[in-house]
């Protein structure tokens, strides 16, 4: 095997050091875990500051005049500023609490996406998860709309030229990834953008991989709606946000009617609270909340450039050291990847890889990763994808260079 | 547990070399078999003959267990009496489940023999299904042209 180099540090930036913050890996001796694309783990602020919070500050929100549901309150509030301050959006008013990223993207077809006519048009990618397909397929039957695609490259980027040709007058959103899950490719989203609203059309960016692993400014971005899981960014699952413009959300009904959400309510007629109260029915995953403020607070203060620098480090190290691995290959990633890498290898199924490298203690996803789609365009049934995290080393990647040529060697191959 | 518990050469070699891997022109029976989890799918044909299992094949794209299980059930049911070959996929799929087996003839002791080195799947959930795939599919098959699976 070819010798491999450690990585110098990113600067301030020890992925050890990070690593001895994440109890799984004192559990787990020797755990290489690559599938933070999936979920990441949880370092010990954010499961003790939940544990915490439970401990001495929990309550319902809201709702009570006491003092213990005033606190509970603060923290839940705190949180969305958090977010507020991670996206760098203009408002907390902009930031609405949502179970995932899955119901950020189901809300809006579900509110926004009720006032589309026959007709009027979508266009998302080839590179989308599942949650970024499936609620628009549901749309466009209900509502007789049309649903177009900006098909993938064979380089594994978006075709931009038929992206400028599938925007019409009729557009009225494009629902793109930020970063693809299967292949990290980043998108070029201020393009798409650019070109979206200049054709009348709004944009919803679907940031779950790209949220954990470098600095969002929705502002920058312009986007007017902006989707991430926070079970990604080293917070609980169970939580997640959808940040849309205020005066888009000003203008969107309510999509669940319950409590919390409601100004007065008589058996005739109910009247809605203002954004973000009005798309938060029901009591809240407060505690998933405030475990997500603690995650998002981790990573402001390793600084999200620092966090973007070391993927980017890895995800190169990782790419160059694959690319040299005899019986390898790798998924197209539009020449720009961040954070993911999927591949396979000659002869081995993905799911038998996945099977060798759990033995050798590394954990990575094996199969179609939410996107059946994409895995039709890249010619393939399956792919085992790493993906990376703040815990993570060269060292992860040198050990599954020797897991490949370990499965190699039990296969015969 | 070791991996060549799973990966035997004989799982290594009807995954790489799979038998019967070929559609049948005018099958009795068929049916598609669908794993989303992991991609995998297989197609079983069948022939059958007053009870008899005269022919047996498939196609498909998937693990080294997914495609070894079906090249030794299309190896093993071929010619086989029906009601024999349900006795050893149940046989088979209590071994890889946990559940209950049937008291299977003693003329069935070879053939589940046979299947033994895929049962080393047990101690892998995620892989059972894997194991299972052709099997479920071969009992859609007798119900002739069913989907298996879903995703």
């Amino acid at each position: 095997m070819t010798a491999l180099r450690a990585l110098p540090l990113a600067a301030g930036f020890d992925p050890r050091e990070i690593k001895a913050q994440f109890p799984v890996f004192s559990r787990h001796p020797g755990l290489v875990y690559l599938d933070t694309a999936a979920s990441a783990q949880k370092p010990d602020v954010v499961i003790e500051g939940i544990a915490e919070f439970y401990r001495s500050e929990y309550a319902n929100v809201h709702r009570g005049a006491y003092h213990l549901s005033m606190r509970a309150t603060e923290r839940f509030e705190q949180a969305r500023e958090t977010v507020r301050r991670f996206l760098n959006a203009a408002a907390t008013e902009e930031i609405i609490f949502v179970r995932g990223a899955t119901e950020a993207i189901n809300l809006v077809a579900n509110s926004w996406g009720m006032g589309l006519q026959p007709g009027d048009e979508i266009l998302i990618t080839g590179l989308e998860h599942h949650a970024n397909i499936v609620p628009w397929q549901m749309l466009r039957d209900r509502l007789g709309i049309r649903l177009e695609l900006v098909p993938v490259t064979d380089e594994g980027g978006l075709d931009m030229a038929a992206f400028a040709q599938r925007l019409t007058p009729r557009t009225r959103l494009v629902a793109c990834t930020h970063v693809a899950n299967v292949t990290g490719h980043v998108t070029p989203v201020a393009e798409i953008v650019r070109l979206a609203h200049a054709a009348g059309a709004l944009v919803l960016l679907d940031g779950c991989q790209a949220a954990p692993r470098l600095a969002v400014d929705v502002r920058a971005l312009d986007c007017d709606f902006y989707v991430f899981s926070g079970h990604k960014c080293y917070g609980p699952t169970g939580i997640g946000v959808l940040y849309g413009r205020q005066a888009l959300l000003a203008a969107m009904p309510p999509w669940q009617g319950g409590g919390d959400m409601i100004r007065t309510v008589t058996h005739a007629q109910t009247s809605y609270q203002d954004a973000p109260f009005r798309f938060e029915a029901g009591t809240p995953d407060i505690a998933g909340a405030v475990g997500l403020d603690i995650a998002l607070c981790f990573m402001m203060e390793l600084g999200l450039p620092v966090i973007e620098a070391h993927e980017q480090e890895l995800t190169d190290y990782a790419l160059a050291a694959l690319s040299r691995t005899r019986g390898v290959r790798l998924s197209p990633g539009g020449g720009c990847q961040l954070g993911a890498i999927s591949f396979t290898v000659d002869v081995i199924h993905p799911h038998d890889l996945a099977t060798i490298f759990d033995q050798l203690k590394i954990a990575l996803r094996a199969g179609q990763h939410c996107a059946q789609p994409l895995m039709e365009r890249l010619g393939v049934t399956a792919t085992a994808r790493l993906s990376f995290g703040v815990y993570n080393t060269a060292e992860d990647v040198d050990a599954l260079i020797s897991a490949i040529a370990r499965a190699q060697k039990l296969f015969g191959v | 547990m070791d991996l060549r518990e799973l990966y035997q050469d004989i799982i290594l070699d009807h995954g790489r070399h799979p038998r019967h891997f070929h559609a049948l022109p005018t099958p009795s029976h068929f049916a598609h078999g669908h794993n989303p989890l992991c991609g995998d799918k297989v197609t079983v044909y069948l022939n059958l003959k007053d009870g008899i299992v005269t022919d047996a094949s498939f196609e498909g794209a998937g693990c080294a267990i997914s495609v070894a299980s079906a090249s030794l059930m299309t190896d093993i049911v071929k010619g086989k009496p029906l009601e024999d070959a349900r006795m050893l996929f149940a046989n088979f799929h209590a071994s890889v489940t946990g559940g209950s087996p049937p008291n299977l003839p003693e003329t069935l002791a070879e053939d589940a023999e046979r299947l033994h080195p895929l049962t080393g799947v047990k101690s892998y959930p995620a892989r059972v299904k894997c194991a299972t795939l052709a099997w479920h599919t071969f009992e859609a098959a007798l119900r002739e042209g069913q989907h298996v699976g879903g995703g």
